[in-house]
């Protein structure tokens, strides 16, 4: 009785952790549509650290935009205040990191403004950039 | 001693000497307001005649960012590239 009890709640356990294996890859991936307008070019890396619409947006569009950047001002202001810089200032170190992380083909924002797609060149970034 | 008193008093009583002061700076003042005037006359001439303002052919960008130091960028570096590598779901 208890041996099988035991046994129970050691697949129990081990089930929980196969689960956990296979959620955590899937909860850090893109969402489908993100990376299908990332890879379309119809969303690109801002220099100011948050994604933006290139060429004519859409509901659809810009809703998963501003979704995504919710989450990342979230995720920037906790990080800011862990290291006691301001919002604008972490975003803008990630901005530099998100830009250099670009693959050939995806889009993102030039310190002037305009939106360039990336090569395999080094990307045009502030020169503040490390 | 008799004629000394008297004569103390009679230099007091004549304000001749204060009402002339008086006249000659109020007048001081008017000269130099009308100098002030033609000075700044003279200027304006001056600056119709040297600087040309030409509208910018390109829209002006205004730089938001202009104020984060690079020694910023350089500390936040690493723990940017990591918080990107945690959340790589919205990166």
């Amino acid at each position: 009785m208890t041996f099988s009890v035991r046994k129970m709640m050691l697949a129990a356990a081990a089930g929980a952790a196969v689960a956990g294996a296979f959620a955590a890859p899937a909860m850090a991936q893109r969402d489908p549509a993100y990376a299908a307008a990332r890879e379309a070019g119809r969303v690109g890396e801002r220099v100011d650290g948050y994604l933006g619409i290139v060429g004519q947006a859409t509901p659809e569009l810009q809703r998963l935009v501003d979704d995504i950047n919710i989450k990342r001002r979230a995720v920037y202001a906790r990080k800011a205040q862990a290291n006691n810089a301001t919002i604008e200032e972490y975003a803008l170190t990630a901005g530099c990191q998100a830009i250099a992380r670009t693959v050939p083909g995806e889009k993102y924002q030039a310190p002037d403004g305009t939106w360039m797609t990336r090569t395999s060149a080094p990307p045009v970034r502030d020169p503040r950039c490390p | 001693m008799m004629p000394m008193k008297l004569t103390g008093p009679a230099a007091d009583a004549t304000a001749d000497p204060v009402t002339g002061r008086k006249r000659q700076a109020a007048m001081a003042g008017r000269w130099k307001s009308r100098m002030a005037g033609m000075a700044a006359l003279i200027g304006a001439g001056v600056l119709t005649g040297c600087i040309n303002v030409n509208a910018p052919d390109k829209p002006i960008v205004i730089e938001l960012n202009i104020n984060i130091r690079q020694e910023v960028i350089y500390r936040l570096a690493e723990d940017a590239a990591d918080t990107i590598e945690e959340n790589a779901d919205i990166f």
